[in-house]
Formats: structure tokens, sequence, C-alpha cells
């Protein structure tokens, strides 16, 4: 018993923090709280993901229900940096327009335990209680601007497909159990062998549906253009990085863990969605007028490459979608910070028209936008570029030739949208409207991020041999 | 007659289909939608306690039981939202969601 709680320690020790978080600032000032909140959150994130990150060695906790191996640390290292980056790097944005309520770092905290009991799941149970943990926690946060018409619809519009994604993933999950006979999946992994019910199938393909919604992959994308759009940018940002690295990894737990020995039966669903994601994302992005939307599609095309390192079924495949999580969730973040410091006469604004000749007003700027819209089209040597490459390496490794030039073709044809934002910085004809006006922490966020972007040519900082320990522990 | 599993899960199929439709299909009122999402729920619950009862195995009315609560805690939030939604819309028809067109 005590080994499992030590196993879960950093799980536990975070809903206890955002349980007593609450409470203070319940009994005392309520949200005036909120700015010390968002900073001891922040630190708090930071704190665990170095606990997380000096562990060694796997283990299981309750009976299987709970794995901690090194692919469930890489993932969570993942989320908590980038959730932490985002808390603080959206501070000052939501003080400004009045949001700032002491709720706020709760919910993230909570979204981020459920998040971590995603990526550590082993048993269809644990599965849906981390994946609803975080899920209601988003839906909450999505409405949090209580008075905007916007950020309430989207809250409704991602409540209302997330839980039929929710149902669709239990409809899955009952038809897993009910032909396996175990939730567990060291115990599904054994009821593979032999024939193979077809109930096991339908139910696996159920709960990849499901999880496909998690992620935003086309077809089951729609709510997020909407979602994205209407939220308020500062939990936009929450949403494009730290739960599609959870809802990514989950897929990668589910596929390998459970499904691992009919790798044949998932990477033909997987490769599917891969393909059409990329490219819904790199064709409907052209049309785009608001900048949150575009990284809305953006976002979509980029599950998709991730999802082909999934698809390849190979270790080097895990590795690839690993790296490539990570890379996509740090030019997220420094986008984000840009998105967050726009504005006009005061008001935030997010269409690309305001973008013209950007770059006569704020050069620095302009540069490091410039750098990160390069990477996320991938552009070499930029980082994105690297995530592209592995990907479509491990897709060619595993004989999917035809998967990866279909994912080439895509990123030229998505390279066009982040390339037209730089034209309009750049070249545009009339005088746009935007200001950036960065605080502290967002300026912080977009250099750094810039910076980051140059500099991991050199080694990727110790990524690659990370996610290589994590993909070699899912698959063992 | 003899009611056999394959009953439950047909059964229950119909439910999770009619939820799926009445998530699509409905296009008046939001609260509908609320509902549906119910009877998808409950036809998942449905297949968990029958495949539960016909293996003589309780992990899948264990697993009932935690989504019963999560579909209590779900239907709270969506009403939550719901009410805020109406505050600034005025209505609660599925149309009238529209403000982001996509």
């Amino acid at each position: 018993m005590t080994q499992d709680l030590t196993t879960i320690l950093p799980e536990l020790l975070l809903a206890l923090y955002a349980m007593g978080a609450l409470m203070l600032a319940v009994y005392t000032v309520k949200d005036g709280m909120t700015g010390f909140l968002t900073w001891a959150t922040a630190a708090v994130m930071v704190a665990l993901a170095v606990l997380i990150g000096t562990r060694e060695g796997s283990a299981t906790a309750f009976g299987g229900l709970f794995t901690d191996d090194a692919f469930a640390r890489f993932a969570k290292v993942t989320i908590l940096l980038s959730a932490a980056a985002v808390l603080v790097m959206s501070q000052s944005f939501m003080a400004k327009r009045g949001i700032a309520r002491f709720e706020y770092p709760v919910l993230i905290s909570l979204s981020v335990v459920g998040m971590m009991a995603m990526v550590s799941a082993g048993d269809l149970m644990a599965l849906y209680m981390g994946l609803e943990l975080q899920s209601l926690a988003l839906y909450v946060v999505a409405s949090i601007q209580r008075d905007s018409l916007r950020s309430t619809e989207a809250g409704l519009k991602y409540f209302v497909l997330g839980a039929l994604s929710s149902g669709l993933l239990l409809y899955g999950a009952s038809l897993v159990y009910g032909y396996a006979g175990t939730t567990l999946f060291s115990g599904i992994t054994t009821a593979l062998q032999g024939e193979l019910p077809v109930g096991l199938i339908f139910g696996l393909v159920f709960m990849l549906s499901g999880l496909a919604f998690k992620i935003s992959a086309a077809p089951f994308h729609m709510w997020t253009p909407d979602v994205y759009e209407g939220a308020p940018t500062p939990v936009t940002a929450f949403f494009a990085t730290a739960p599609k690295v959870a809802a990514m990894a989950l897929i990668g737990r589910l596929t390998w863990d459970a499904f691992g020995g009919i790798p044949g039966q998932w990477a033909q669903v997987l490769a599917a969605l891969s393909v059409v994601s990329m490219f819904v994302g790199a064709v409907a992005a052209i049309g785009q007028k608001d900048i949150k939307r575009l990284m809305a599609y953006s976002s979509i095309a980029h599950m998709g490459f991730a999802l082909m390192g999934l698809a390849a079924g190979t270790a080097y495949g895990v590795q690839a979608m690993l790296i490539y999580m990570a890379i996509y969730v740090t030019m997220n973040i420094g986008t984000f910070a840009f998105i967050l410091s726009l504005q006009k006469d005061g008001v935030p604004v997010s269409d690309i028209e305001g973008l013209n000749q950007f770059a006569k007003r704020s050069p620095g700027k302009a540069l490091a936008v410039l750098i990160l819209m390069f990477s996320l089209a991938g552009v070499p040597p930029m980082l994105g570029f690297f995530g592209k490459f592995y990907v479509l390496k491990a897709a060619v490794d595993a004989g999917m030739t035809w998967l990866a030039v279909a994912g080439v073709v895509a990123s030229v044809i998505g390279a066009f949208y982040y390339l037209r934002v730089v034209y309009y910085m750049y070249f545009g004809t009339t005088e746009g409207q935007s200001q950036s006006r960065s605080s502290p922490m967002e300026a912080v966020a977009l250099f750094g991020v810039a910076f980051v972007i140059l500099a991991a040519v050199l080694n990727l900082f110790g990524l690659e041999p990370a996610a290589m320990a994590a993909a070699q522990a899912l698959i063992g | 007659m003899n009611i056999g599993l394959e009953h439950y899960l047909a059964v229950a199929a119909a439910l999770f289909v009619i939820g799926i439709f009445g998530i699509f299909l409905n296009r008046k009122n939001v609260i509908v939608i609320l509902m549906s999402i119910e009877l998808m729920l409950l036809a998942v619950n449905l297949n968990l306690v029958a495949f539960s009862s016909m293996s003589g195995d309780l992990v899948g009315q264990i697993f009932t039981m935690l989504i019963l609560t999560v579909a209590a805690a779900e239907a709270a939030i969506g009403l939550a939202i719901l009410v805020v939604f109406f505050r600034n819309r005025g209505t609660i028809e599925v149309e009238d969601a529209n403000v982001m067109k996509g």
C-alpha cells in the first residue's frame, strides 16, 4: 500500500495542492489570490516535473491500474512544464481583461492531475477517470469568461462534443471489457492471443474515435476552430498544448499496452486519421482570417503528423511521436505568447489582416514570429523541421512510404498559410492596426521559444535519448 | 423465449444510436442534447452490466458505478454552462449557438 502511494505521489501532491489552494482562496480574499495562486501553481508544477524527471525504472500501483514508466514520465514532464509556462505567461492578460479568477489555476491543476492519470493508465477504468477529470475541468475553463457570449458558446460546444466523444470511448471500452473479460491492459493483451473476437476490434475502433476527438484529429475536429476562437486566448493556449500531449500519449498507451499484439489492426486506423487530419488542417486553414482559428487548423494538421509516428507501429515511431509533441508544444507556447500580446486600442484582437506591415512597428517581434512560423511550417533548419523529419523517417522505415509522401505534400500546402502571416508582416500593402504590447512574461516566452527553436538545432537538448528511453519503456 | 447476452447488447446498441442521433439531428433545444448524452452513457452502463452478469465478473459493475458518478458531475457542469450561455444569449436553441461559424 505504501509502495502504491509512493508511485502515485506526484498526482497525489498536485491533487492535494489543488484542493488546498481552492480552500485557501475561498476563505481569504478570493480573486485577490489569483496572482499568487498562478505563480504558486506554476512553481508546484515545475517542482513536480523535477521530481518526476529524477525517477527511474518502472512500477505499477493498485494491482496494475496505474503504471509509472519512462513513457509516462516523458509525457508528464512535457505536460507539467507546458501547463506551467501557459499559466505564467497568461497571468497579465487575464488580469487586464478582468477574468483573473482564482478558480483558473485550481481548475488547470485538476485537469493536469487528470492528464497525469491518463498517461499512466493501466486499466480502462483508470483511463476513463483520468480523461473525465481532465475534460470536466477543461469544459469549465473554456467558459471562464462568464459574461462573454463567445466564451460561453465555446464552452457549450466543447462540452457537447466532448461528452459525445467520452460516450464513444466508453462504448468501445464496454465492448473491449465484454470480449476480453477484463479491463486491465495486461489482461486485454492476453485475451488477444488466439482467435480475435470481432467485438474487440469494434471496441478498439470506438475507443480510437473517442480519443481522436480529444486530440482533434479529422474527421473528429469540428469543435476545434470554434472553441479555439471563442475561448479566451490564455485558455486556447492551454488547450493547444498540454491536453494534446496527454491524449496523444494515451493513444500510444492504449494501442501498445493493451493492443500491442495486433498493430496491424490499429495502425491502419491511425494512418487514415493521420492523412485526413494533415490535409484538412492544411487546406481548411488557407481561408482563415482569424489567427486563433488558423492555429486551430494548424494543430489539426500537427496532430496528423504526430499520429503518423504512432501509425508506423514501431518503437522508433513512438519515439518520433514523443519528440514531435514536445516540439509542437514548444512552438505553440511561443506563438500564443505573441497572440496574447496583440491588441488594438487596448482591446485584444486576433485578425490576420491587422498584422499588415507589423515588421515596421516592432521589427524584433516580427523576426521572432518569422522564426516561429517557419518552424511551424517545418522549414529547415528550424526545430519544427526535426519533428517532421522524425515522423516521416518513422513512416518510411515502417514501409509506409505513401503516408510519408502524403505528409510532405500536406506540409507544403500548409506552409502557404504560415508564410502568408510572414508575408503580411513584412510585405503587407495596407497599414495594419494591431499593436503588440507584451507583458514581461509574454516577451520572455516569445523570444525564449524563438531562441530555443534556433539553438535546439545543435542536439535538441537531449530530447532524443529521453524519447527513445520512453518509447522502449512503452514497447518493452 | 430465453433472454441472452445478445438481446441486452442489441438494446444497448439501439439506445446508443438513438443518443448519437439525438445529438446530431436535434435542431431545437440544448436540453435535449444533454438528455441524449445521458442516454448514451446509460446504454454503455447496460452493456457493462450485461457483460458483467453473463461472465460473473464484478469489475463491469464497478465500472458502471464510476460512470454513473461521472455522468452526474458531467450533467451538473453541462447545465451550469447552459445557464451562463442562456444569460448571455437569452435562448438555448441549438440554431442560436452560432456566433462562431465552423
